[in-house]
């Protein structure tokens, strides 16, 4: 019987069954991890405080929070140096996440379940988020100003959370100056200096511009010294206050308060305090800079950065794509032409996309960029202003890559319009272009609208080719801001994709990094299958809304 | 398609309109209209086209000869002075200098041989001039060996100075080792060769007396410096050549090996390492019998001996280390020049290339590297010297009558070739010829190496095995959606599979390389028993499943078997992790990766091939899926239900006439898969090692063409070689993946045709 059974060919159906499931096990899976991991990131963990004694070293305390545990085999185990028990396969151990990189060199650090002696997690245990060398793990001891203590024991938290606050607002104002005020002079006085090559190059400078120019550079120098002046003066008072805190060991450190971002008592917070705090995380991983070569902090700059090459890109893309499928849907007589032209989009859809960043890098950066260069902008030579990498050049890489999605997009919209309501229309005497534009466009809105978020849920998450045309890890300017002509399409840009490559892969302290590249990817994940869902469903309503037509 | 009822209504339409202008308008405006978007769409094909000729366009130039142009003739700038023992030029090919047998140095302007100064050398006047010797071509060195056993050395040095924007350069002569000159024969024998090398440190001096003996000086700087002239110590030795001839002598930079090389073909080379106690460490003959070497030099980096001989054929010696780490010097290819004997030979300053010239009067550049003759010209009267200059752009050939011409060379990308691209090629320092990809270093002396094949071989290796992860997942998975499958569950599933290929490569790449590697590292026999319980347990399931009852059966809804199989599947993959140890422990000994080293000798890399297949085949299944489920669900109802109606089971119908149908769709979307898998750059990138190796293991790392680019493209210089080849990788990807998918569209375009008419 079970030979008939698979003489019937069912098992094979079972199989391609699987198949099936196997397929849904990855997607799910897949999503799962990425999700776990990266929402993982933003939750306070509590801090546990080890009485921790092995072989080597006398008792020692050590405070961090639980990242990981895992089973080492006996033989690794044994060659590393550890006691195994006799008959034990494995030994448990832990991944404690120590922090303080400027006391004990790295954050991470594996302890062995076995020379644990004690375990507990006191309420007084703070954690400080600081802006250099990572968090500090401890105990607060007292808030100083100027030397002087001015508060200890209990009464300090509160004091600390006081003057912290204070000196968050200090630094927002610093942080203002020297990114407004004094990049605003900065970029004034990099004009000016072009204005005066220019008309150098043009042998139009004279005495007059000479003083003129002079006049201007002296009162940007004043401005740019008042700015400076008041920074100094901000920096001064940031600098008064410090933490006195005490490490798992006893020893003590002062951690100035400008260097602090964020102070808490995880083990005193309730799980209401917690997710209160986890939401203040998450906003200000999405709002902040990043910090410590991009592995801490925010990564405010990537996501404006993707936001801003995606927008640039569905402006240059969408009138091509549009107009390319409606010469296929409504123009062109069905024949060899639209069969070259489909393979081509077929062909510009399967061309990997790192030969588009070559093609972009040679073609828009050196061939285009470089002519723009030395028609527009002779003064700033040999400074390169349009003929490096940027956002122009990203943009327009992009916008031919996801050229064809939008296409297909468009095409299918079309082709779903009945004839009927076409002819109508010329019937009642519109001109060809006129029906196009009054009635087959406006309803093939939505279509367009899928095939441009498409488009740019592809473009988001493509990183191979915008290596090479305009992204960097870390651009010191946004590329949108409010120095004049505002958008400065020639700048450099951070972007999300890149961002994980580069943090994950590129950067000093991977496995520090870790959690935020998580964090990151989740978003970009977030993004990317939010707008698909996005499209499929304009879709579908689109389909309905057709066939209702058709009937 | 409705071309004709518009015109119609057009002209209608004139008659009803308000204005006679306002209808022009309307008709001009649609007329624009069609022009426009007949130009938009027909771009397409525009943009296409460019890309392709754009990448040719600067491909190009590897392809185009290389071409040599006389600039100028000129009798011998101050002839008087001498005849010239030696010929160079300067960076920029605006001076030239010669060296004459009186001991002056003549330098003048390349263009017309103006003379700009005569330096006499400070040659004592109770000596003789007996030899002359140089340095490597690059440090423009050069030394005079005295009839009393001293030697003077001397340096060119050129300074370019800028009066507003016109440069000039003014040239003179340093002395190195002081103006007097250093005595090197303590028996005060005249000097009849010299050769000699000046490092930063030590220096080492190779000179062969009147009454052949060969010594060598070796010269160290002193710790304290307080008279620069009396800052080096010395030592003699001599090197004992006894049994050969010596007509020339050979340095090389690092000071490592002295080579003596005879007319007669016979080859010394000595280990002098401690220079107090040179070795000698090879003899042979380097030419048959009856062929005499006419001219040797270094290449360019000093490691290997080209040899010029009386029947016109150059050779590359080198010192070449095999796999049982002997040394031998062997001749690692030659080059027929002509007939006539190699008169003299100018290496290139930063490359693998060369100047020969021979008797007959031909010249000719080649580079080895690439082993090709890039320029072959004849001159009317045979040249005796010729010096290339540092940036291999221009040169300077004396002819025996006294004359210099003066030529422009272009010949910007020398090193590539078919055969260094595609080839093996024997590089310097390997024992063999390999396929090895290897494009830049810091070095001048760097031989780039260039061979595409690693990255060809890494770029198939990983999409081969993306695809086997991928097609068996994908297309059976298309089966069952497009046609086992309900279609109210069908209409979920599709896209949720199809939403895994919106995922970007990167976050796969992240994931692989930070997650999958690690873990696969540690469940690597769980990962392989994967592949075997998985099926087994669905069999099983399967198996059990029919015996069941058939009311408990029909409870389940038609086509919900993938779902409730989701379990089974957790369950049987927990099994194969749960029972992983226990299996490594029976068969491997506890570990299989120690198993597969000790046992089948495979090394194990984390960042593995295994790894990107994993990944590579995750990112390609919505897309073989989604074609391949598309071909499967479109194919007509009428034909499978007559087929189920004469009685065949729904898989036979499903292999007989489902897959017979749909197989040009599934054809096109294994080569859509396919060309995907082989253009991927992120997921490579992160996923491996990224070591441009040719193993065929799955636990070794590798190199894809598209990873290559984006990592080197961004360092390349542009218009450089390099630059150039990246480009070249570029193309060869363009053009693989557009092949397929032309290939695959035209398959695609037919199938919808034979669909329709069915």
């Amino acid at each position: 019987m079970i030979k008939e059974w698979f003489k019937s060919g069912a098992p094979w159906v079972w199989m391609t069954a699987g198949a099936v499931s196997v397929n849904l096990i990855l997607v799910i899976g897949l999503l799962l991890l990425i999700a776990t991991r990266g929402l993982g990131h933003f939750w306070p963990a509590d801090l546990v405080e080890y009485q921790y004694h092995d072989n080597e070293h006398p008792e020692t305390v050590i405070i961090g929070e639980e990242v990981g545990e895992s089973l080492q085999p006996a033989a690794q185990a044994r060659a590393a140096g550890h006691e195994v028990p006799d008959g034990a396969e494995y030994l448990l151990q832990h991944l404690v996440k120590t922090g303080n990189r400027d006391i004990l060199g790295s954050d991470f650090r594996w302890i062995q379940d076995q020379y644990i002696v004690r375990k507990s997690e006191t309420a007084d245990l703070i954690v400080i988020e600081r802006r250099e060398w990572g968090n500090f793990y401890g105990r607060l001891l007292a808030v100083k100003d100027n030397g002087a203590t001015i508060a200890e024991g209990e009464a300090a938290w509160g004091v600390a959370q006081e003057k912290l606050k204070d000196a968050l607002a200090l630094r927002n104002q610093i942080d203002k100056l020297q990114n407004g005020e004094i990049g605003a002079i900065n970029y004034n006085l990099e004009r000016l200096r072009l204005k005066q090559r220019a008309l150098e190059l043009k042998n139009a400078w004279n005495e007059e511009y000479s003083q003129q120019f002079a006049a201007k550079k002296q009162e940007y120098q004043t401005q740019y010294q008042a700015a400076q002046q008041k920074i100094g003066d901000l920096t001064l008072q940031l600098k008064q206050c410090s933490l006195s805190v005490a490490d798992a060991n006893q020893k003590r450190i002062l951690i100035p308060l400008g260097r602090v971002v964020k102070l808490t008592r995880p083990n005193q917070m309730s799980v209401l305090d917690k997710a209160q705090d986890y939401m203040s995380n998450f906003v200000r991983f999405v709002t902040d800079d990043p910090r410590e070569a991009n592995t801490e902090g925010g990564i405010f700059p990537a996501i404006f950065g993707t936001v801003l090459m995606v927008m640039l890109m569905a402006i240059v893309v969408t009138p091509f794509g549009v107009v390319a499928a409606v010469y296929l849907r409504e123009y062109a007589k069905q024949g060899l032409i639209t069969r070259i032209i489909r393979i081509s989009v077929n062909n510009l859809a399967g061309v990997p996309s790192i030969v588009y960043g070559v093609f972009g890098l040679g073609f828009f950066v050196y061939i285009i960029g470089g002519g723009i260069d030395k028609l527009f902008f002779p003064e700033a030579a040999p400074a390169p202003v349009f003929g490096t990498p940027g956002l122009l050049w990203a943009s327009l890489t992009l916008a031919l890559l996801t050229l064809p999605v939008v296409i297909v997009a468009t095409e299918e919209g079309l082709s779903r319009i009945p004839k009927s309501i076409r002819e109508g229309s010329l019937a009642l005497g519109a001109t060809k272009a006129e029906t196009l534009w009054l009635t087959v466009l406006p309803m093939a809105s939505p279509a367009i609208m899928t095939g441009l978020i498409l488009a740019v849920a592809r473009a988001a998450g493509e990183v191979a080719p915008l290596m090479l045309v305009g992204v960097v890890k870390l651009a010191p300017t946004l590329p949108l801001d409010g120095n004049f002509p505002y958008l400065h399409l020639d700048r450099k840009f951070m972007h999300l994709g890149f961002h994980i490559y580069d943090v994950g892969f590129q950067s000093p302290n991977v496995e520090a990094a870790r959690p935020l590249v998580y964090a990151t990817s989740l978003l970009l994940v977030l993004v990317i299958v939010g707008l698909n869902m996005f499209a499929i469903a304009i879709r579908n309503n689109l389909r309905e809304r057709y066939r209702a037509l058709e009937n | 398609m409705s071309e004709h009822y518009s015109s119609q209504l057009d002209k209608r339409s004139l008659t009803v309109s308000v204005s006679q202008k306002h209808q022009q308008w309307r008709l001009l405006k649609d007329k624009i209209t069609a022009y426009g978007v007949t130009v938009g769409g027909l771009s397409i094909i525009l943009a296409i086209v460019l890309i392709f000729f754009y990448l040719l366009y600067v491909v190009f130039p590897l392809l185009l000869p290389a071409q040599a142009k006389p600039l100028a003739n000129y009798p011998l700038p101050a002839a008087e002075s001498g005849a010239s023992l030696w010929l160079s030029m300067e960076e920029q090919n605006e001076i030239g200098v010669r060296f004459t047998n009186s001991g002056q140095a003549v330098f003048f302007k390349t263009e017309d041989g103006g003379v700009i100064s005569t330096v006499k050398l400070p040659i004592p006047e109770t000596t003789a001039i007996s030899g002359f010797g140089r340095a490597s071509q690059d440090s423009g060195e050069i030394g005079y060996g005295l009839s009393d056993g001293r030697a003077l050395l001397a340096k060119l040095s050129y300074k370019s100075n800028y009066v507003g924007n016109k440069r000039s350069i003014a040239p003179s002569l340093e002395y190195p080792m002081g103006v007097t000159p250093l005595a090197l024969d303590p028996k005060q024998q005249a000097i009849s060769l010299i050769s000699f090398k000046i490092g930063e440190k030590a220096a080492a001096i190779l000179i062969k007396t009147a009454d052949n003996r060969i010594l060598l000086t070796g010269l160290s700087q002193k710790q304290s410096m307080l008279d620069e002239d009396a800052a080096w110590d010395s030592s003699i030795a001599e090197l004992d050549a006894s049994g050969q001839e010596v007509d020339y002598l050979l340095l090389d930079k690092q000071q490592r090996n002295a080579y003596l090389l005879s007319k007669q073909g016979d080859l010394a080379v000595f280990d002098i390492n401690d220079k107090t106690r040179p070795l000698l460490k090879h003899k042979l003959d380097l030419t048959p019998p009856g062929v005499s070497v006419t001219s040797v030099e270094f290449l360019n980096g000093d490691i290997s001996l080209l040899v010029g001989d009386s029947q016109g054929e150059l050779a590359q010696w080198s010192i070449v280390r095999n796999e049982l780490n002997q040394f031998s010097v062997e001749k690692m290819r030659a080059f027929k020049t002509g007939d006539a004997p190699v008169v003299a030979i100018s290496p290139e300053q930063r490359r693998k290339g060369v100047v020969t010239v021979n008797g007959d009067g031909r010249f000719s550049i080649y580079n080895t590297t690439a082993e090709r003759e890039a320029i072959r010209e004849q001159l009317k009267t045979p040249a005796v010297l010729a010096a290339i200059s540092p940036r291999a752009n221009a040169m300077l050939l004396q002819s025996a009558d006294g004359r210099i011409d003066y030529w422009s060379v272009d010949n910007d990308h020398p090193e590539v070739s078919f055969s260094s691209l595609w080839g093996k090629v024997w590089y310097e320092s390997y024992p063999k010829p390999a396929y090895i990809w290897q494009s830049s270093s810091a070095s001048n002396d760097f031989e780039p190496k260039m061979s595409l094949i690693p990255l060809v071989f890494g770029t198939i290796k990983a999409s081969f095995y993306a695809m086997l992860v991928a097609i068996p997942l994908s297309l059976l998975g298309a089966i069952y959606t497009g046609y086992f499958m309900a279609p109210h569950i069908r209409q979920y599933v599709k896209p949720g599979i199809e939403i895994m290929g919106a995922l970007p490569t990167v976050i796969l790449g992240f994931l692989a390389g930070l997650w999958l590697a690690p873990f696969i590292e540690q469940h690597l026999t769980g990962i392989f028993l994967l592949l075997l319980i998985n099926p087994l347990g669905i069999i099983l399931f399967a198996l059990i499943w029919s015996q069941l009852p058939e009311s408990f059966r029909q409870r389940l809804p038609d086509g919900w078997d993938s779902l409730i199989l989701i379990p089974v599947i957790l369950l049987s993959s927990w099994l194969a992790f749960q029972f992983s140890p226990e299996l490594e422990n029976i068969l491997f000994q506890g570990d299989l990766r120690t198993w597969l080293n000790n046992v089948l000798g495979l090394s194990y890399d984390q960042r593995n091939t295994l790894v990107v297949a994993l990944a590579m085949g995750f990112a390609v299944i919505p897309m073989i899926f989604s074609i391949a489920e598309d071909a499967i669900f479109s194919v007509p109802k009428h034909l499978t239900i007559g087929s189920l109606a004469l009685g065949a089971t729904p898989w036979q119908t499903m292999i007989n006439i489902v897959l017979l149908t749909a197989s040009p769709g599934i054809f096109s979307a294994i080569m859509i898969g396919f060309g995907r898998a082989v253009g991927e750059t992120m997921i490579v990138l992160m996923a491996t090692g990224n070591t441009p190796i040719m193993d065929l293991s799955i636990f070794q790392g590798l190199r894809t063409l598209s990873a290559n680019i984006a990592v080197e493209m961004p360092e390349s210089e542009v218009n450089s070689t390099h630059y150039r080849v990246l480009f070249f990788a570029a193309l060869v990807l363009f053009m693989f993946t557009f092949v397929i998918n032309t290939l695959a569209e035209i398959v695609r375009q037919n199938l919808r045709q034979k669909y329709s008419s069915l």
